[in-house]
Parts: structure tokens; C-alpha cells; sequence
């Protein structure tokens, strides 16, 4: 087995019992990336020399026998919505194609503090806002799997570094899905914490009450290994939470004994693609034959979850995004050509004494404001601004908003009471698998329900886990997601484990000639 | 639930965004059938439903009253699309 074929908790391995190093291991990444990321476009920055001095900093404290934090000098791979002090973020915008942040996230904190060494800044839908990267303003990411099929979204590049072997940890982040989904079309793992779990802090917003940093790679146990260095209080995020952090690593290797699965009547209906149905079944299957007891159960209110998240989610980012006015930082439209434009309106008002015209001509200032605005921001990011400071005008906040704030306590009311039957909710990550490039792109709603099965777990708050559980007959991947209480992630992990025990779906790698 | 051009238009201003008028169109359409698809949350009686803004519904949030530096104000220039040495610089706001 070659350095990049290993998992994570392999390479730790490896490298702690000196069979290589960590100058070996970021070598063979950034060979990788250099055969094949230009078809894959998974990053939007390559760590290249900087990740090698750090690599080679590791490895000499380890040589002097001095301590080597829980990453051990493993590659890591970051989502471009991350804080990298003195590092471009873009968040794959016009708006930010300059930005170079004066500080680091919190997580990218703490993956240095770990030793985890930045291996580059992967590709997302613009402002995370998307399933597909295809709303990256730097070129959509492919799915190594099939690289006319999308890799999923928004962190799309996050999980492509990972399933075309150039990162063998990523950082994603999730709001109604954006980790779970691009790790199922990409057969990886991927988790969402429990909301709170990890210091949003850096992370540049979208919906802030439902984003959530995680942990992508091959296997469970691989991301117990990052969630570990990343989880935790942070007095910077006033909402993350004050709860201890197990060490997931440690016990990630026990099985569950007893083990309850819930599996919901509604995700199995008419609108699931059979190849996945099918797949989804034998995975549940394998728990069954471990002894676990399956029960069906009922969300009956997750068929109002798409309509309640596309106005809260849309709702927080228009107020969020409201920050980007071509003033503080970001993107400014040219004001020269802009000015002129408008001093030549002005005239022609004036000229032909049309005081109603000058009465309603805006301000240079807000000029500026719309104009960079209309040309910093992709089409997606601007219809979710409009959908959201719809929703939330005058005459309709009750209407749409806190209608949609009440049918999510409706949804996380149904977690509740599932929770006391059962221990994990178990089902398809995805309607169906990766969809072709450019199938999706002028049908915004179809899309948008795409996310039925994943953004539940987002208006709960609560902890979900996305693993793969086969190929279809294309051979394309499929996800099985695994829900859990809030703050439970040390049983979903161990829960997750014990499938991958027994299963190799999370070792197939696709082939990149 | 059918928008019209001219709340279309209205949300623009509100959201500061200049849209084209083929924008106007396409956002018309594209969410006039967005906002249909919530209309069935109407279905839903939610009369005695408590709102939920937040998962983790906390409140109060302390930290001790301590300085602790901030970016200097360098660094807080240092991404402007224009400024001088202490300033950002804006078109005017107040005509003449």
C-alpha cells in the first residue's frame, strides 16, 4: 500500500512507529495534487512549500524526542471558509478573491496546535451556499468517482481532496447538509457535530445558527482523530458550547452492545432512488446481523423541513452577507466609472427638470453598495439574499420567518421523542447519487430538495454522521447517515466503527489514470 | 404565491443589489416557485408552538470583564478597497 492509499489513523500509525515521515507523507500528497487536482480542482490554494517546512518542523521535534501533538504532522486539508491569517480566503467569491484575513479560525488554531499541517484551501459553492461547487466563482469541483458527475456541496472540494487521495483529513462545514451530502457522492465519511461542538469562530457565516464545522476522511476512526483536535469550549464563540470533550480516539474501537436503530418510514418513500433504497437496506442489514434491534419510526414532520430551512437558512444569510458593501473589505465596483455614470444621470435629471427623477436617484453610496454587490456576488448567493430579506420585510416575518422558527421546534420535537425509542436514526444521506455537471443548475428549487434527508439535523442541532455503504451499478457512491442525540458523538462514532468493521465500502478508492 | 416585478425590485433596494432587468425576470420566476413550495407550512397549526431561533436555546452568555487586545488598526485597514492612514474612504454620502 502506497502513503496516500492509508487511512489517517494508519499514517498516525506509521509515522509514530518511524516507518515515515511526515516530510514523506506531505510529499506524497502534494505529488498527488500536482498528477491530479487540476481535473479534480478540489483546491482553491496548495499548501506546497510551507506545508513541507511544516511537515519538516514535526519531524524534528519528534527526532529531539519532544512531544508531537494528537495530528502528529498529518496533512490537512481546509475548507476556503476558514480564517488563514495572513492566507487568501476566498470562500470561493468574487466578493473576497483578495481577502486575506487578519486572524485564524479558531479550528485552524487548533489543527496547528495539534500538528496538523495545512496541506492547501479546497473549492466550495460560494459562501457555502449550494450542493453541487458548481456555484464557486473558480470552476466547479468533479467527483473523482465520474468527473462529469459533481461532487456534492457546498464542501465539495473537501470531500474530493479526500476521495482522490490528495488529503487524508479535510475540514468541511454543514448547514443544511454540506458535509454529509458531498461525502456521500464521494464515498468518504463525513460528520456534522452537534451544534456547538466546535468553535465557529473564523468560520465566515452564512447561517449562523445552523453552521457547523466537521471532520471529513476515510474512516470513522479518522475522524474521531480531527474531531478530537478540534472539539471544545471557545470563550471567542459565545455559542459554542461548555460541554467536555471525550477522547474520541480512544474510544472509537468499542462496539455498542444493545444498540436501538430508528429507521424513518418517511425516507423511504417515493422520491428515493431504488439503487440507494437498496444499498441503505443491507447496510442496515449489517447492524441487524451485530445484533442491533431496528425499528421503524416516524419524523412526521420532516416533510416541512426543506420549506422551514429555505427561509431560515436564506433569512440569517441575508442579514449575515449584509456585511459585504464594497467599504470595510472585499470587492468595491470601480468607482471612477461609476461616479461618472452617475454625475451624468444627475445632469440629464437636471437638464430636463425631472425633480421626481432626483428625488428617487440613490446616492453615490448606495450606488457603490448595490453595484458591488450585483457584480461581487454569483447568482445563487444573490437569490438566497433576496429570499431571505423578503422573508424577513415588512408584512410577511410572520408569515414566513416565524412560521418556519415554529415548524422548527415541530422538527426537533419529533428528534426528541424518536430519541427516547431508539439510539440513532438511521437512513440515506441523499435522494440518489452524484448528478451530472450542469443537470441542476437553472432549477434552484429542484436542488434545493435535494437536501430533504439532511437538513433536519441542522434545525435540531443535533449530531449526524455520513458513511459510505456501496456503489451503484454505474458505479458511483451512496451514504447511509446515522443521527444521534445532541453531543453524542462518541457512541455515533463507535456506532459508525462497527459498520466499518465489517464492511469495506470506505476503502474503495476511485482511480485517477 | 406569485411575486411581481416591482416587489422583486423593492426586495433589491431593501438587499442593496443592482439587478439587471433580466435578473428581475429570472428572480421573479425563480421565486415566486421557491416560495410556493414553503406556502405549505401553512398547513401546519402552529398556534401554540414556541418559536425556535437557536439549537442550543441559551441566554446570558457572560465573559469577565477584561482589555484583551484587538486587531490594531492596520490590520482592520488591511483589506479595504480604499483608505488613507486611519481611515476607510467611501463616495460621499451627502450630496452637494
Amino acid at each position: 500500500m502506497t502513503l496516500i492509499q492509508m487511512t489517517a489513523t494508519e499514517l498516525k500509525a506509521a509515522i509514530e512507529q518511524g516507518q515515515t515521515s511526515c516530510v514523506e507523507i506531505t510529499r506524497a500528497y502534494l505529488d498527488e495534487i500536482g498528477r491530479v487536482d487540476a481535473r479534480v480542482n478540489a483546491y482553491l490554494w496548495k499548501g506546497g512549500q510551507s506545508a513541507l517546512d511544516a511537515a519538516q518542523a514535526v519531524d524534528e521535534r519528534r527526532t529531539r524526542g519532544q512531544d508531537v501533538g494528537l495530528l502528529a504532522g498529518l496533512p490537512v486539508a481546509i475548507k476556503d471558509l476558514l480564517c488563514t491569517r495572513g492566507l487568501r480566503t476566498t470562500c470561493a467569491s468574487r466578493m473576497l478573491a483578495e481577502f486575506v484575513p487578519p486572524y485564524d479560525a479558531t479550528v485552524v488554531q487548533r489543527i496547528a496546535q495539534a500538528d496538523g499541517v495545512l496541506l492547501g484551501k479546497t473549492n466550495l459553492d460560494e459562501f457555502a451556499m449550494g450542493g453541487s461547487t458548481e456555484n464557486s466563482a473558480f470552476g466547479v469541483t468533479r467527483n473523482p468517482w465520474d468527473l462529469d458527475r459533481v461532487a456534492g456541496g457546498s464542501s465539495g472540494g473537501a470531500a474530493a481532496c479526500v476521495a482522490a487521495s490528495t488529503a487524508p483529513l479535510s475540514i468541511g462545514t454543514d448547514t443544511g447538509g454540506s458535509i454529509r451530502q458531498p461525502a456521500a457522492f464521494c464515498g468518504v465519511s463525513g460528520l456534522k457535530p452537534t451544534y456547538g461542538r466546535v468553535s465557529r469562530y473564523g468560520l465566515v457565516a452564512f447561517a449562523s445558527s445552523l453552521d457547523q464545522i466537521g471532520p471529513l476522511g476515510w474512516s470513522v476512526a479518522d475522524l474521531a482523530l480531527l474531531l478530537e483536535a478540534i472539539a471544545g469550549h471557545d470563550a471567542a464563540d459565545a455559542t459554542s458550547a461548555d460541554v467536555p470533550v471525550p477522547a474520541y480516539t480512544r474510544t472509537v474501537n468499542e462496539s455498542l452492545k444493545g444498540l436501538k436503530l430508528g429507521v424513518p418510514r418517511e425516507h423511504f418513500d417515493d422520491g428515493l432512488d431504488p439503487a440507494v433504497a437498496k444499498l441503505v437496506q443491507a447496510a442496515i442489514d449489517v447492524y441487524r446481523q451485530q445484533g442491533a434491534e431496528i425499528r421503524e419510526i416516524s419524523l412526521p414532520h420532516s416533510r416541512y423541513a426543506i420549506a422551514a430551512y429555505y427561509i431560515i437558512a436564506p433569512s440569517e444569510a441575508s442579514s449575515n452577507l449584509a456585511r459585504y458593501d464594497g467599504a470595510h473589505y472585499g470587492y468595491r465596483t470601480d468607482e471612477v466609472k461609476m461616479m461618472e455614470e452617475w454625475e451624468s444621470e444627475r445632469k440629464a435629471l437636471e437638464k430636463a427638470g425631472d425633480d421626481a427623477g432626483l428625488n428617487a436617484l440613490d446616492s453615490p453610496l448606495v450606488r457603490m453598495y448595490r453595484r458591488s454587490r450585483a457584480e461581487g456576488f454569483g447568482a445563487e448567493v444573490k437569490r438566497r439574499i433576496m429570499l431571505g430579506t423578503y422573508a424577513l420585510s415588512a408584512g410577511y416575518y410572520d408569515a414566513y420567518y416565524l412560521k418556519a422558527l415554529k415548524v422548527r421546534r415541530l422538527i426537533r420535537d419529533d428528534y426528541d421523542r424518536a430519541f427516547q425509542e431508539v439510539d440513532f436514526i438511521v437512513g440515506p444521506v441523499t435522494p440518489s447519487p452524484a448528478f451530472a455537471v450542469g443537470a441542476m443548475i437553472d432549477d434552484p428549487l429542484s436542488l434545493y430538495l435535494q437536501d430533504l434527508f439532511t437538513v433536519s439535523a441542522n434545525l435540531a442541532g443535533i449530531a449526524s454522521l455520513a458513511i459510505p455503504c456501496g456503489l451503484t451499478e454505474q458505479g458511483l457512491p451512496v451514504g447511509l447517515q446515522l443521527q444521534a442525540p445532541p453531543f453524542q458523538e462518541e457512541r455515533l462514532l463507535r456506532a459508525g466503527h462497527m459498520y466499518q468493521v465489517e464492511t469495506d465500502w470506505h476503502r474503495q478508492r476511485p482511480q485517477l489514470p | 404565491m406569485s411575486l411581481t416585478r416591482e416587489e422583486v425590485e423593492r426586495v433589491a433596494l431593501l438587499a442593496r443589489l443592482e439587478l439587471s432587468p433580466d435578473e428581475i425576470e429570472r428572480m421573479t420566476s425563480q421565486l415566486s416557485k421557491i416560495l410556493d413550495h414553503v406556502e405549505q407550512l401553512g398547513q401546519l397549526d402552529t398556534t401554540d408552538v414556541q418559536a425556535m431561533a437557536h439549537a442550543i436555546e441559551m441566554s446570558n452568555v457572560f465573559a469577565e470583564d477584561q482589555l484583551r487586545a484587538g486587531l490594531s488598526r492596520d490590520d482592520a485597514l488591511s483589506n479595504a478597497p480604499k483608505r488613507d492612514e486611519e481611515c476607510y474612504r467611501v463616495p460621499a454620502v451627502l450630496g452637494e
